[in-house]
């Protein structure tokens, strides 16, 4: 006897759209008991979670800023996942346009430059962004190489290039050798928008980002195309849709809006460029467009909901004394119950009786 | 049910802000870790120091900290995170959180900040550091004195100022033993990666290197050093147990004195922002036992640690000669000033090599 995972012939509608929610419910549930188990109040430990973040202004802010560059990838990426087109390199892509955004910064650093430095920088970090995602695009398409591998190695080759820039050239000459460049100028700093708080305007770029996802994908070709050539390659070689092109395209945007988001992240939050600007936002994303169904609105869902538990977590830890690893495992069981939830829709468990089976091959 | 549930919720909601109320007179103090606390190294010292200062004050204060937070925007909201909870002294434990730091001191003119290792300073944000160069002058001694090939092996982490002097004072100290003695600088750029910082033990060794010391957090050197049967220095931690037979001793970070005197002086209302750089005369720092070497060997390290410690030697004694062969002017009379070393930025004579970004 054995277990075996068969595909099911349909699926439901309702199931698809309420599996996150179980997911989330299943989540909650497992937490619990493993608070109970660690001897916190399970209660008081999800209201420092999950309520707690939500009731000031003060975290709804911070739990915005964490979720802005963590959208802005999601949203590109699901773009590329749709099209079939996997773009792993978003870490890579978001340092570039970091580096390629400070540029400008460095290079105008207490020269008086006007107010075209923020803009010129937003522009240039979405036009690097986008080159360094072609690479393993045009890769894919003219020599056909994987573009998994190629995205994330890239990632790598970003990381140190930003590593050498700031341990050499663009160093802070007044920072005893420490890693870093100096202070952007306010000219080349992204505006707050609320004072005293760290809100700044690239939560409203990301907004903005999500509404044109949606539109594009929902009213536009461009974007039938991009789901019809993920989700049937055939019929969409019969509609005379371009699988090609369209790699190009989803990794192009990809790679800028992750570069706009390495910028917005350096000229805004961080206020320099320095080693050690993502926590990993590039990977997190991934999660967070699969979380959010690689749909745009469900996107901008996930990205706060996943912001939540790294400001919860925090609360958590100061409040009930709770572990950070407690968070990253309750991260981790989250993605695993929406996992388990998609593949049950998908699939169902089915108990096999071998001896049976050879009996019938006998026939 | 549903009723019963929420009453239950927020009776225990209740008992928790009653509980929180009791704690309120006693004095909240935050820690920003920039590792998890583990069992050795940074953050696991900083968190020996506050576990001191809990048996010390604790009837008297409340500690709270945030591990294994990052050098970047996350930073600046953790602290804040502190500051909102109540605590009223905050501190951040690695150079990293300097801007961060700053950036919340200046939002919260009421709470007290102090930053390990940093060098900005404002009004309600206070500096502590070591002078762990004191510590790498003895360890040069006795590293010259135990090396049959004359050769080094320096495994760095990033070549920052704290760190070059480390290597000059070593260097300065193995060439009173050993005018020819060489070393080979191998830098991980990292603070903890066992990984990487076995692989440059093994390429240390391989260059002819027989005692391996270390700048980087983690015992894989000692361990690598330990299986091909040669010598090495712990960092921050004891780590004599990786290598009963291989360490000669090991630099302890000992942050508990400082922590509990900033804390009573908070207590008393007359804590004011300082910049602490300490040495072995103030506790900052400690020597691990002196084991694996002849009793003269020893002999001469406890003697140094006591001529270090009562001010009579100073590693960075006049005239210093640069890697150039010129002197290094001397802007602290007999000995180079605390602000040269802090900042230093090049090499002593007698080092083969190119300090990375030079």
């Amino acid at each position: 006897m054995q277990l075996v995972l068969e595909k099911r012939a349909e699926r439901s509608g309702t199931i698809a759209l309420v599996s996150p929610l179980i997911a989330i419910g299943l989540t909650i549930v497992t937490m619990v008991i493993l608070f109970a188990i660690l001897g916190k109040n399970p209660l008081l430990a999800l209201h420092a979670y999950f309520i707690a973040p939500l009731t000031d202004s003060y975290s709804l802010q911070e739990i915005a800023v964490k979720a802005t560059p963590l959208v802005m990838i999601a949203i590109g990426l699901s773009l590329c996942y749709l099209a079939n087109a996997w773009n792993i390199g978003a870490e890579g892509q978001f340092l570039i346009g970091a580096v390629a955004g400070s540029w400008i910064a460095v290079k105008t650093q207490g020269t008086d430059a006007g107010a075209w430095v923020l803009p010129a920088m937003l522009v240039l970090a979405a036009a690097a962004g986008a080159l360094y995602a072609l690479i393993p695009a045009i890769c894919k398409v003219k020599f056909g190489a994987s573009e998994i591998l190629t995205s994330l190695m890239l990632v790598y080759v970003a990381d140190l290039f930003l590593d050498y820039l700031v341990r050499g050239p663009w160093r802070d000459p007044h920072g005893f050798n420490f890693p870093t460049t100096a202070e952007f100028d306010p000219v080349a700093t992204v505006p707050l928008l609320i004072e005293g708080g760290r809100l700044h305007l690239g939560s409203i770029i990301a907004l903005l980002v999500v509404a044109a996802a949606a539109i594009l994908l929902g009213r536009t070709i461009k974007g039938f195309e991009i789901r019809v050539v993920g989700a049937a390659p055939r019929a969409a070689r019969f509609g005379g849709f371009n699988a090609n092109q369209l790699i190009i395209l989803t990794f192009a945007v990809s790679g800028a809006l992750a570069g706009l988001a390495g910028i917005i992240e350096v000229a805004g939050p961080v206020g320099h460029l320095q080693p050690g600007i993502s926590p990993g936002y590039g990977f997190t994303a991934i999660i967070v467009a699969f979380l959010g169904r690689l749909n745009p609105l469900g996107i901008l869902i996930a990205g706060l909901f996943l912001a939540l538990t790294f400001i919860g977590g925090e609360q958590a830890q100061i409040a009930m004394k709770i572990p950070l690893d407690v968070t990253k495992v309750f991260q981790g069981i989250l993605l695993f119950y929406v996992l388990a939830c998609d593949s049950l829709i998908l699939y169902r468990f089915k108990l096999v009786f071998p001896n049976r089976q050879v009996a019938s091959g006998t026939h | 049910m549903r009723k019963s549930l929420l009453a239950l919720a927020s009776g225990l909601l209740l008992a928790g802000s009653v509980s929180a109320a009791s704690a309120a007179d006693k004095l909240k103090v935050g820690f920003i870790y920039l590792g998890p606390i583990g069992d050795l190294g940074w953050t696991y010292q900083h968190d020996v120091g506050r576990q001191a200062l809990v048996k010390e004050l604790g009837d008297k204060i409340e500690t709270t900290y945030l591990e294994n937070v990052p050098e970047g925007p996350d930073a600046e909201r953790a602290i804040e995170q502190l500051v909102r909870a109540g605590n009223k002294l905050i501190f951040t434990t690695s150079f990293g959180y300097m801007d961060p730091t700053l950036k919340v001191a200046k939002k919260y003119p009421n709470v007290h900040f102090e930053h390990a290792t940093g060098y900005k300073r404002d009004k309600n944000m206070s500096t502590y550091s070591a002078k762990w160069y004191q510590g790498r002058y003895i360890q040069g001694l006795i590293a010259a004195k135990m090396s049959k090939s004359g050769v080094l092996g320096y495994i760095g982490s990033f070549p920052i100022p704290e760190v070059v002097s480390g290597i000059n004072a070593t260097i300065l100290a193995a060439q009173t033993i050993n005018p020819n003695i060489k070393v080979k600088i191998i830098w991980a750029n990292t603070w903890f990666d066992p990984g990487k910082e076995a692989d440059a033990a093994k390429a240390l060794i391989d260059q002819g290197a027989d005692v391996i010391m270390q700048h980087t957090d983690s015992p894989a050197a000692m361990q690598i050093a330990s299986e091909r049967g040669k010598l090495a220095f712990g960092q921050d931690s004891e780590m004599i147990k990786f290598g009963p037979k291989t360490q000669l001793t090991s630099i302890l970070d000992t942050w508990g004195p400082y922590y509990i005197e900033r804390v009573k002086a908070e207590l008393a209302g007359t804590w004011k922002s300082e910049d602490t750089w300490g040495g072995l005369d103030s506790h900052m720092f400690a020597m691990a036992p002196y084991t694996n070497m002849p009793d003269d060997v020893k002999k001469m390290a406890e003697d140094a640690q006591a001529a270090i410690t009562a001010g009579k030697l100073h590693p960075f004694k006049c005239p210093v000669i640069g890697q150039d062969g010129k002197e290094v002017e001397c802007k602290g009379g007999a000995n180079l000033a605390d602000g040269q070393i802090l900042g230093m930025n090049f090499y002593v004579k007698g080092i083969d090599d190119k300090l990375p970004g030079k």
